[in-house]
């Protein structure tokens, strides 16, 4: 069982949903970094996800978008977000690491996946290399034990659900809206409709992201989802420190393990 | 002057059939299925806009194919943009290069003011086709965003322009002329606040209002199909440059211009010429203020493969992919990426890319104007600039076509900065 898998099981055989914190390396600072997403795991984040800051973060809206301007003004180095990965297992957390692709590219597909997996990070998730580009990270993948998160939207056919789930390992992200990432009061209606046809054709576990922001919004998308994946609203806790992204992760953890997000929830892979 | 006169092919000919009428339904420049040009190209976006891709694609390939989509679309060219534009000698200016005799392609004479009409005309159409009922653009110099505005008038679409704050400024002009055409102009104040930046917007609305909304992207970038069918639908200027120099003067040039911000209007004249093995093909970058300042856009000069706004090209980026900023005097061509086509005609060494700086283009540009009286684009006066440098090399009785991608009314507040006819500190960049 891979270290991703070993994430998920445990939280199913409590019979809650898993909670997945973003927040992006070097934001404000490098040290600033690690010190929120401690705080993350320390108010109850199964998996963080390690944001690379990037110059053109077209799934992005302003608030994520603010921060990673914050962390490249700062001197974010793409090799940073590697010391970000240890001082996450250092301190007994999961990272998974979200990047747009040229970075990646332009380090070397293999170089990126040998170091992250030095570093203790357990894959990618990658928001724009859909499975047809991938085949160089599928190879790395492959030869670094790392998982591969593909992403699949409202818009994906059946089809390319398929295959979005066939490429990826650990879990699959199913994005919530048809939009950028940005808290929002209300998850998309079709957050469930597309986790269900995704069911139809994985047995992955499916993280839902993009808009949620508070504990009821966690246990509702816990209620049909494996995977609650929180970001902008960690960003804009950010800003006030290690103490308000700590008491957010503990609200939000509290609203996977609410009795109405166990209920619904399969039981386990198929 | 004449035209769609038979051509005499007097270069030993190369076989080509002539390209029908439509926009190129040739297909034997394709990228692959995946759109990709050698390694270049792809799609590398978002899985929330893969559909919209696909049905962009696949309405694309039934309306090249289908004679009623070609002939609504050549009667909006010969009936609305005015084609086919002039092919006109510049001798006076071609004093100034080594003996060579000049023809400019004056897409400047077209329709709202440049060869972006063509591409828009073609998508627009396609618009109407999908049943979307909603344009979204991105604009540099606002020529795109113009042209748009104005296929959105005429085929009654909403229609939202995406425009970095700095252009807002440097091309007012513009900006009021998209208004008045009904569009809504939407200064964009994130990263450079350039064309760039503005296409990240764009992107953003794209993904949020894909069923309604067509992305009607300005140039030969982005994730497939758009940089094989922007292509296509510019290349008419090609079609009909090769004709008309040929009836001009009988034989096919030596080389031919074009200035590349992100490439469309020079693949469009390329297309005609790129089964001619003799002819040149050359893409004039912006230099700015020079290549060792950093200050420029010459991506396929000084740049190095990476993707950038859905495809793998030439980009400006540092150590770490992130995209490093453009400049140019010219907002059309402050850009630091281009179109994946030009990456492989780079690599296979077809097309040949240099630059002209700021200053060089500048100098081109008033003397256009004044040997002339043919005011350029500051754009396309890289490419005239570029085209006095080649006729110094070709030397005498050399053959030169420019490629005269739009005029340059837009530029009249940057050039009277420029050249000191208006007292402004600001003299546009010629520090
Ligand atoms: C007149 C003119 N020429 C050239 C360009 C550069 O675009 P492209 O390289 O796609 O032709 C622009 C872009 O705004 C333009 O307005």
């Amino acid at each position: 069982m891979s270290g991703l898998d070993a994430v998920f099981a445990a939280a199913r055989s409590e019979h809650r949903g898993s909670l997945i914190g973003y927040l992006p390396a070097g934001y404000p600072t490098l040290e600033g970094s690690m010190e929120l997403l401690g705080a993350m795991i320390d108010g109850g984040v199964d998996l963080v996800e390690v944001g690379v800051p990037y110059s053109d973060p077209v799934m992005d809206g302003p608030t994520i978008q603010a921060a990673a301007g914050t962390a490249l003004r700062n001197g974010f180095r793409l090799r940073d977000v590697f010391t970000v990965v240890e001082s996450v297992a250092a301190r007994g957390g999961h990272a998974v690491v979200m990047t747009y692709w040229n970075p990646v590219h332009r380090y070397g597909v293999d170089a990126f996946a040998r170091d992250l997996a030095a570093a203790g990070g357990h894959g990618l998730i990658t928001p724009d290399l859909i499975p047809d580009e991938a085949e160089e990270w599928l190879t790395a993948s492959a030869a670094h034990d790392l998982s591969r998160t593909f992403l699949i939207a409202p818009s994906s056919s059946q089809a390319r659900i398929e295959r979005a789930a066939r490429a990826s390992s650990g879990f699959l992200y199913a994005t919530a809206v048809m939009g950028v990432t940005g808290a929002r009061d209300q998850v998309g209606a079709g957050a469930a409709e597309l986790v269900g046809r995704a069911r139809e054709v994985t047995g992955l576990p499916i993280g839902v992201g993009l808009g949620v922001r508070s504990a009821e919004q966690a246990a509702e998308v816990a209620s049909f989802a494996d995977a609650v994946i929180v970001g902008s609203a960690f960003v804009s806790q950010a800003g006030s420190g290690t103490r308000a992204v700590r008491d957010l992760a503990a609200d939000l953890a509290g609203g996977v393990r609410a009795p109405s997000a166990g209920e619904a929830r399969p039981s386990g892979l198929r | 002057m004449p035209e769609a006169q038979p051509v005499t092919e007097r270069d030993g000919g190369t076989g080509r059939a002539s390209a029908p009428a439509g926009g190129g339904t040739g297909q034997q420049h394709d990228p692959t299925d995946r759109g990709h040009f050698g390694p270049y190209g792809g799609r590398f976006l978002p899985e929330a806009l893969i559909g919209a891709l696909d049905e962009l694609a696949a309405e694309y390939d039934k309306a090249r194919h289908d004679p009623e989509f070609g002939a609504q679309f050549d009667d909006l060219l010969t009936n609305y943009a005015g084609r086919p534009s002039l092919l006109t000698e510049a001798p006076r200016f071609a004093e100034h290069a080594g003996g060579a005799r000049i023809f400019l392609k004056r897409e400047d004479l077209n329709h709202t003011g440049s060869h972006k009409i063509n591409n828009v005309l073609g998508q627009a159409l396609l618009t109407k086709r999908m049943g979307k009922t909603r344009v979204i653009a991105e604009t540099g110099a606002g020529q795109h965003g113009v042209a748009t505005a104005t296929a959105c008038a005429l085929l009654d679409l909403d229609c939202v322009i995406y425009m970095g704050e700095v252009d807002t400024e440097r091309q007012a002009l513009n900006v009021a002329r998209m208004q008045l055409l009904g569009a809504g102009v939407v200064p964009v104040n994130t990263g450079s606040r350039t064309l760039k930046d503005a296409i990240n917007e764009a992107l953003r609305d794209w993904v949020t209002n894909v069923d309604t909304t067509h992305y009607l992207l300005g140039t030969v970038a982005g994730g497939h199909p758009f940089p094989v069918m922007v292509r296509n639908f510019h290349a008419v200027i090609g079609e009909e440059a090769r004709r008309q120099i040929l009836d001009a003067t009988g034989r096919l040039p030596d080389a031919v211009a074009a200035c590349v911000g992100g490439g469309s209007n020079a693949i469009g004249i390329f297309q005609g010429f790129r089964d001619d093995p003799d002819v040149r093909l050359v893409g004039v970058e912006a230099g700015g203020h020079g290549i060792d300042s950093g200050e420029h856009g010459a991506t396929l000069t000084s740049g190095s493969p990476g993707m950038l706004h859905g495809a793998l090209s030439y980009l400006l980026q540092d150590d770490d992919g992130q995209t490093i900023e453009a400049y140019s005097i010219s907002a059309g061509l402050d850009y630091p990426g281009v179109g994946p086509e030009h990456a492989w005609l780079k690599d296979t060494g077809r097309a040949e890319y240099r630059y002209a700086t700021d200053a060089e283009a500048m100098d081109a540009f008033q003397l256009l104007s004044r040997t002339e009286g043919i005011i350029p684009a500051i754009e396309s006066a890289h490419a005239l600039a570029g085209a006095l440098r080649l006729g110094q090399e070709l030397g005498a009785g050399s053959l030169i076509v420019v490629n005269l991608s739009g005029r340059g009314d837009k530029d009249m507040d940057t050039a009277a900065k420029y050249f000191g006819y208006v007292d402004d500190h600001d003299t546009g960049g010629r520090s």
